[in-house]
């Protein structure tokens, strides 16, 4: 990884014991190191997620299958959920982010190392505490049991009555903790952003990473917390016999789901956005233009911001909010659609007039621009109100959901990877086993997913352990499963790719992609204290400028 | 359709872009070392697909708006039916408050005229967790919350039988807390309403089964009306075998599928709230010929 | 990592950016305020809603003496700050001291206000819906003050050792912010609570 030793000519370097290099890495303050170790323990954490999902689809291959219980069902898709969206999707976009913006800023480290490291840590944690439930959580059904609450944990199942034991505990107690950790992180960024920018790199000039990852963080700070306001009042009707959520007491069920999706609907563009960012650095280089548009691209991101924080209830439109209500959330819906829309038309632009290169991570971005534009539009289907008492709690929504998470963040995560692993490791992933992981992950992304909206019209709910024949949805689920085992072999390509390249690959220099933003002046790694010389920047593009000098972006801006 | 037709539509369109985009820009081995042209953007272009996309918005906005206010604020005639719907984990209660009827999990309701509508409104309550009303042939899903009494209407115009089932995650038996709507003609509603109304039939042959369910835990949970049973936890047994599943649709109505039910319910829904009753043979025969009494 | 001549353009001559101290807290106060909003909707949500047990107007009072006092304190730490940014350490100290002083006496307040609560009214967290809330709101304030506490009286006791100098200011402005935003809660809460929760 980074090179934290200088190396002098004629000098033998000692090899470091086995345990010194343990202990460089876990006391590190370095974000390279963070942000690796926040990758590796979010891809740790996707195979077990992984893992549970399989264990759902092989249950749903037939109905009235028998391969797990209903209770050891619920369990899963309880972690799976809860799992992906807090201890893989969380923690890989902040290492990302914790990775590259110093390095695009021109800055040597964050603005708080040592607050970089509590947080990964406390995110660690997190994520281990919600596993110890497997052991810890004594419950009804003997030893230790996870949460099997689903990932919204909604009142009033969470209460000591319909949950007893702790396994809701641990739910509660792991995100709360891993909450902090993010908020940790967040305001890292933004300070980082705000505070440590290289000379000449005025706002206008960051790269639209920096922006981005500004406006996630800020959203992180008004998003996380309400969630955690909301475990915290959850802890006290558990405990402390509080009655929030108590509908014996007066309290009412459907606040605790107000509170959840004011947290839950910005989160998913929290998620989201460190993507958009992805995709606005990796287009530009492979198309060979500028990102098209550049201004728009952040007015559009500030807008989904702020009016993300108006949508949430649309996940509550058959919770019976009268008819004022749900039109409010209908139109806010379809209105955060223009800003995103927009984003897609500008990557479009970008391309428009380009030359493009097939690399793989344009192959990756070119399937995330055309599944988050599906996505997008079965989003818009479902914000109609009505359209959602039918489709909504049903596998269309999960069909949606799982579009954009996997359609649109993994591919895009995927693109990422293959842009930035030379930067980080050296070396070039392989274009063969890229393409190859493309190919195979692309097919069985969508049998499982473009065939999981038809059950969801035809009528199946989400979260069932099993369902009945005969109404039209034994095949479907059959071949969604099959799917799900051809994105598995995608995986396990890719994951070789990653090890077989770090050993063997081509070596990668300071720039393979031929790009603009300041990371790719350094070497690949880069040394433990990122520039040799502090950076200075007069455009958006430093390095074509740099490449350019006839024809410097700084002219133009 | 009116909204798939427009998302539809932005599909094609912005789906032919890109694959022209990434047709006709694509980079060729000939142009290796040569930028195209940079272009940074362009205000104009920016300006019409904002404003586009907006007025897109404005246009579904006011096409579902008009939905939403003609289903939520639909007026309520008095020749409809009402019916109060209590969820419970894992099964559903039905009550008709002005024809006397309680019965569980298949709802009976009578086809409607369009030019003499007879809707049925539903309103929606919950003993415990969280439900979700779901047929999805007759109406979008509602659903019952504790403390949080919802309405919702549904106005078939053809009869026949039509499933659901409960759409809003509410523990262990989810999956299994299935529904039946029979949507019957005029005559066969009123014939049904009539059987719910009488209290349960007394057949002296299966005396000895009535015992066995009155002196045992079962009237904690059950009513049969006409019986010291009027436990209200589970459904109510009046008029078991006028249903075509029991266990909320998790089993067909047959007399081995009620032994098994009441010996180990587990069996046929694992984690149902209904504990074993643990009879001896002898006593779970004559309690099974008692239920099978009760039309 | 070879020398390389610098291949950068001319630095701007005049580069400043934001203090990142002050952007941390300005971040830790929004995330904060976040937290803080939920509880008070929660608190609003509720009003008049609790099935039985006292209700806000039976049982409260208003703490106008201990809310001047915490309110005072926002006015004495921002003229420690000052006092510290114009090197005069010993009035920054005694500044600083009465402002834990103040604080302090608000959290006695708010624990005389508890007991009187608990033990002559039965008033607790799991009484009715107006107790959930409002213990639940001004117990999370009253812990943000206790934490805001225990790292004012952490500079005190590094003052009184000396170690606080005229280049910490900046830090200790830092402080200062999240003691006005606690402050600042404090307004809120004590409307909501006192004022339009009755």
């Amino acid at each position: 990884m980074s090179s934290n030793a200088i190396t002098l000519p004629g000098v033998q370097m000692e090899e470091k014991p086995w345990v010194g290099v343990l202990h460089d890495w876990v006391a590190t303050v370095d974000h390279k190191r963070l942000g690796i170790l926040y990758i590796v323990y979010a891809l740790l954490f996707l195979v077990i997620g992984g893992v549970e999902a399989l264990i759902i689809r092989i249950q749903l291959m037939y109905p009235h299958n028998n391969f797990v219980s209903p209770q050891v069902f619920n369990r899963m898709f309880t972690m799976h959920g809860t799992t992906m969206i807090f201890f893989v999707a969380m923690p890989i976009l902040f290492g990302f982010a914790n990775y590259l913006v110093p390095l695009m800023i021109g800055a040597r480290d964050m603005a708080f190392p040592r607050l970089n490291a509590f947080s990964f840590w406390l995110s660690a944690l997190g994520g281990l505490l919600l596993y110890f439930s497997l052991v810890g959580a004594n419950g009804l059904y003997g030893a230790g049991n996870a949460p099997d609450v689903g990932w919204w944990a909604y009142a009033p199942l969470t209460a000591r009555a319909f949950s007893p034991g702790h396994s809701s505990d641990y739910w509660t107690l792991s995100l709360l903790v891993s909450g902090f950790g993010s908020i940790g992180t967040a305001i890292n960024i933004i300070a980082t952003i705000l505070c440590m920018r290289c000379p000449g790199m005025k706002l206008s000039r960051m790269p639209l990473l920096a922006w981005l990852n500004l406006v996630m963080s800020g959203m992180v700070l008004i998003t996380i917390t309400p969630l955690s306001a909301a475990q915290i009042m959850l802890l006290i009707d558990r405990y402390l016999g509080g009655h929030f959520f108590d509908a014996q007491a007066g309290g009412s069920a459907v606040l605790w789901m107000h509170f959840f999706w004011i947290f839950g609907h910005p989160e998913v563009y929290v998620l989201i956005i460190p993507c958009f960012a992805f995709m606005s650095e990796i287009i530009p280089v492979f198309s060979r233009k500028p990102i098209f548009g550049y201004p728009v691209m952040v007015a559009a991101t500030v807008c989904i911001g702020f009016v993300s924080m108006s949508v949430w209830a649309h996940h509550m439109f058959t919770v019976g909010m009268n008819s004022y209500a749900n039109s409010f959330f209908t139109i806010t819906t379809m209105a955060v659609g223009v800003p995103t829309g927009i984003k897609i038309f500008n990557w479009l632009g970008t391309m428009w007039g380009g030359r493009i290169q097939f690399k793989t991570p344009m192959l990756f971005s070119i399937g995330f621009l055309f599944q988050f534009l599906v996505a997008g539009l079965t989003g818009i289907m479902l914000a109609s109100a009505p359209l959602d008492w039918q489709l909504g709690s049903s596998y269309f929504v999960v069909a949606h959901f799982h579009y954009v998470i996997v359609g649109g963040i993994l591919f895009a995560l995927f693109a990422a990877f293959y842009y930035w692993y030379p930067k980080i490791t050296g070396k070039l992933l392989s274009e063969t086993l890229g393409k190859w992981h493309f190919w195979l992950f692309l097919v069985g992304f969508h049998l499982t997913f473009d065939l999981m909206h038809i059950p969801g019209l035809l009528g199946m709910p989400r979260r069932i352990y099993t369902y009945e024949p005969g109404r039209g949805w034994d095949t479907l689920n059959l071949f969604v499963s099959i799917g799900a085992f051809i994105q598995v072999i995608g995986i396990l390509v890719f994951v070789a790719n990653m090890v077989i390249s770090y050993f063997k690959g081509d070596n990668a220099g300071n720039d393979p992609w031929d790009a603009w933003t300041l990371e790719w002046s350094t070497s690949s790694p880069p040394p433990a204290y990122n520039f040799a010389s502090v950076p200075v920047v007069a455009s958006r593009r430093p390095l074509w400028d740099l490449k350019h000098p006839e024809d410097p972006d700084s002219e133009y801006e | 359709m009116f909204v798939l037709a427009i998302t539809g539509l932005i599909f094609v369109v912005v789906f032919s872009l890109l694959v022209y985009a990434l047709i006709k820009f694509r980079g060729r081995a000939v142009d290796a070392g040569q930028e195209p042209a940079q272009v940074y953007g362009s205000t104009q272009i920016e300006l019409a697909w904002t404003i586009i996309p907006i007025l897109i918005v404005v246009v579904l906005y006011l096409a579902t708006a008009q939905v939403i206010h003609a289903v939520q604020d639909a007026p309520h005639p008095s020749s409809a039916l009402e019916v109060t719907a209590i969820g419970h984990q894992y099964w559903w209660e039905f009550r008709y408050p002005k024809l006397g009827i309680v019965t569980a999990n298949e709802l009976h309701i009578p086809v409607s005229d369009p030019t003499h509508p007879t809707p049925t409104f539903l309103q929606l309550l919950s003993a415990d967790t969280d439900h979700s009303f779901w047929i999805p042939e007759l109406a979008g899903k509602t659903d019952l919350i504790p403390n949080h009494p919802n309405r919702m209407w549904m106005d078939p115009h053809r009869t026949g039988v039509f499933l659901g089932q409960c759409a809003q995650y509410c523990g262990t038996q989810h999956a299994k807390m299935l529904l039946r709507v029979s949507v019957d003609s005029p005559e066969d509603f009123a014939a049904w309403v009539r059987g719910q109304q009488q209290s349960a039939i007394e057949d002296n042959r299966v005396a000895v089964g009535r015992r066995i369910f009155e002196s045992t835990a079962c009237i904690n949970c059950h009513t049969v009306n006409g019986t010291p049973g009027n436990g209200r936890f589970g459904p109510d047994l009046t008029h078991l075998m006028s249903r075509a599943t029991i266990a909320s649709g998790a089993a067909d109505n047959t007399p081995q599928n009620l032994r098994l039910w009441i010996q180990d319910p587990n069996a046929i829904k694992p984690g149902s709230l209904m504990p074993a009753m643990k009879l001896t043979d002898a006593d779970l025969d004559a309690v099974v010929s008692y239920m099978e009494t009760l039309r | 990592m070879s020398a390389m001549a610098n291949p950068f353009p001319q630095a701007p001559s005049i580069w400043t950016l934001p203090d990142r101290g002050k952007v941390a807290m300005a971040g830790l106060i929004l995330a904060e305020s976040a937290i803080f909003t939920i509880f008070v909707v929660a608190y609003l949500f509720y009003v008049g809603k609790s099935l039985t047990g006292p209700t806000p107007r039976e049982v409260l009072e208003t703490p106008i003496f201990y809310t001047i006092c915490l309110l005072s304190s926002s006015l004495t730490i921002h003229l420690a700050a000052k006092s510290l940014a114009r090197n005069r350490v010993g009035a920054f100290l005694g500044v600083w001291l009465l402002t834990i002083f103040l604080g302090a006496a608000f959290l006695y307040g708010t624990g005389q206000e508890w007991h009187r609560l608990i033990y002559e009214h039965g008033l607790t967290i799991s009484t009715n819906l107006f107790g959930t809330t409002y213990y639940s709101l001004v117990g999370l304030h009253a812990f943000h003050v206790t934490a805001g506490l225990i790292m004012l009286f952490l500079v005190a006791i590094l003052a009184v050792a000396g170690r606080i100098r005229v280049e910490h200011s900046r830090r200790v402005e830092v402080l200062a912010m999240y003691w006005h935003f606690v402050d600042a809660v404090w307004v809120v809460v004590f409307t909501v609570v006192y004022v339009l929760g009755r």
